[in-house]
């Protein structure tokens, strides 16, 4: 993990949003789809700590994956929490073990939010 | 111009059966009372025939049974998966086809509501329909879900705000009260919010039944939720003349999965003891309740199930579609009215663009535009008639207000089976 003051650990959870619904209505090799789910949200707190604006990109790395996404803030959001709207961002964070049950770490996988 | 009345909106489970469509030219020009995901559904949608396509190349109808009936009966593990945006005829279809091949057959279930069926094969199923809940329930639980953006039109139709004839005051008569992680769009327009610690259900539910059982717990919070307001909460719950917790994917896609939802059947089960509770499933897809019931008449199991020894064997984490794909195993793919390609994740769907996948699907989805043949079909409930199940498994009648230029699902199902046969 990089330096604490570059870099945040957060639990990750993933989730439909209105705007993933309409892009998804607009075909899903639409730009405006890639923008509705190519996004992430962290709460204030972070966004603060890591000294990001609203629209910057910021790098997300799980134990399954990375990317490089821009970050929006998200007041009602616990300061340890992240979310971001299902599709294929989300996918290469997420975890494919099912323990078992046929779902994945949708939600709940420890996430490193870290500036470029 | 003509105007289709009381047309059933098959986007989400809701099912909201009071859209008026005008159409014109066999275009739908106007749509009146759907939500926004309902208008998505029914505006644009264009039922023009489209030729199948073969690696990316367009081709004839005969040519994309004879080459994915090929594919299918030259597999040897194949994989079939989706389900839950057709109609149940053409689920009813492809469990024959699954039975045919000796493939493993699992619908999107597996990735929403799958832990929900494990629990309710544990605990059983505290159900009730939409509308007992809109003429009779004054208490409303909405746990791990965000209906205001999955499900736009629940709260208006079917849950906080109508008015039923044992809550004549609709919206005044009935408390609504959101147990989520962070405060969504439906947290905001509730009585009562609270904010649960990510990962905590299990510990919560187990706690709000011991107190609903009359135990004291030795603790200040439990989840992030002080023990004194989890002590209102119980105590409202059994004070309520009809209670009912709809839970989501906040309970399901997070640790603990089918032991969370346990966690939710236990408590109404116990809440029974003192009032009457009822609990259900947000289902998301427009069909997904029809797929579960459907396996469960032809395989005896919701999802899940392979047919490789000729008979059906039911295995959540071994037959399942992710496990299936991250394992390796499965060498050929069969999508119905599904986008696999966009909402699994990275290493099942890398998985897939090494085997050869089929897609039938009425958009080119992102699992369509890569399959090896794609099958452009007719929307259910759009161009093509069907039926379908309600989230709380109350079945309707579909109509086609459009007229059918493409082939059904059903149809192209029913050509595969009969291609294999013939291979």
């Amino acid at each position: 993990m990089s330096d604490e003051s570059f870099s945040v650990i957060c639990t990750l959870i993933t989730g439909r949003t209105l705007e993933q619904a309409k892009g998804m209505h607009g075909g899903k090799t639409e730009e405006e789809y890639k923008q509705a789910v190519d996004k992430a949200f962290l709460s204030p707190e972070v966004l603060d700590k890591l000294s990001l604006k609203e629209g910057d990109e910021a790098i997300f790395k799980t134990s399954y994956g990375q990317v490089r996404v821009r970050v929006y803030a998200d007041a009602g959001l616990p300061s340890d929490v992240v979310f971001v709207p299902m599709g294929p961002t989300a996918n290469a964070l997420v975890g494919s073990d099912t323990d078992g049950s046929g779902m994945p770490s949708f939600k709940g996988l420890q996430v490193e939010v870290s500036k470029p | 111009m003509n105007v289709e009345r009381n047309v059933v909106c098959t986007f989400c489970g809701c099912l909201c059966d009071d859209i008026n469509l005008t159409i014109e030219d066999n275009r739908i020009v106007k749509v009146e009372k759907a939500c926004g995901n309902g208008r998505g559904l029914f505006e644009g949608y264009d039922p023009v025939p489209k030729r199948p396509k073969i690696m990316g190349t367009e081709a004839s109808y005969q040519e994309a049974v004879n080459e994915a009936s090929r594919i299918l009966k030259s597999a040897r593990y194949p994989l079939i998966y989706g389900l839950s945006s057709t109609s149940s005829e053409a689920q009813r279809m492809t469990v024959q086809l699954a039975e045919l091949i000796g493939a493993s057959i699992d619908s999107t279930s597996s990735v929403c509501h799958g832990p929900t069926g494990l629990a309710m094969q544990a605990v059983g199923e505290p159900t009730c329909t939409l509308g007992e809940i809109k003429n009779r329930a004054d208490l409303l639980i909405f746990w791990g879900c965000n209906p205001l953006v999955t499900h736009s039109r629940h709260f208006a139709r079917y849950s906080a705000m109508p008015k039923g004839r044992f809550v004549p005051e609709g919206r005044r008569d009935r408390k609504v009260i959101v147990v989520d992680v962070r405060r969504s769009e439906t947290a905001k327009s509730a009585d009562m919010f609270l904010q649960i610690k990510q990962g905590c259900d299990f510990e919560v539910l187990l706690a709000l039944k011991a107190l609903v059982m009359g135990r004291s717990l030795d603790a200040v919070e439990v989840g992030g939720i002080p023990v004194k307001l989890l002590q209102q909460l119980a105590g409202e719950m059994k004070a309520c003349r009809y209670g009912v917790i709809f839970f989501g994917m906040g309970l399901t896609m997070t640790k603990g999965r089918d032991l969370n939802v346990r966690g939710v059947l236990s408590l109404v089960r116990e809440l029974n003891d003192h009032t009457r509770f009822s609990a259900l499933p947000m289902r998301g897809h427009g069909n997904v309740t029809g797929a579960d019931q459907v396996m469960s008449w032809l395989c005896g199991y919701p999802f899940a199930v392979n047919y490789s020894r000729g008979y059906p064997r039911y295995g959540p984490g071994e037959f399942t579609a992710v496990d299936l794909l991250c394992s390796g195993e499965a060498d050929c793919m069969l999508v119905i009215a599904s986008d696999p390609a966009a909402h699994f994740p990275a290493p099942a769907v890398r998985h897939m663009e090494t085997i050869p996948v089929i897609a039938i699907d009425p958009m080119e989805s992102l699992t369509a535009a890569k399959a090896s043949v794609y099958f452009p079909t007719a929307m259910y409930g759009v161009d093509c008639e069907g039926t379908a199940y309600r989230m709380d498994g109350v079945a309707l009648r579909l109509k086609a207000p459009l007229k059918r230029q493409r082939p059904s699902d059903e149809e192209v199902l029913q050509a595969l089976i009969e291609g294999v046969k013939s291979c």
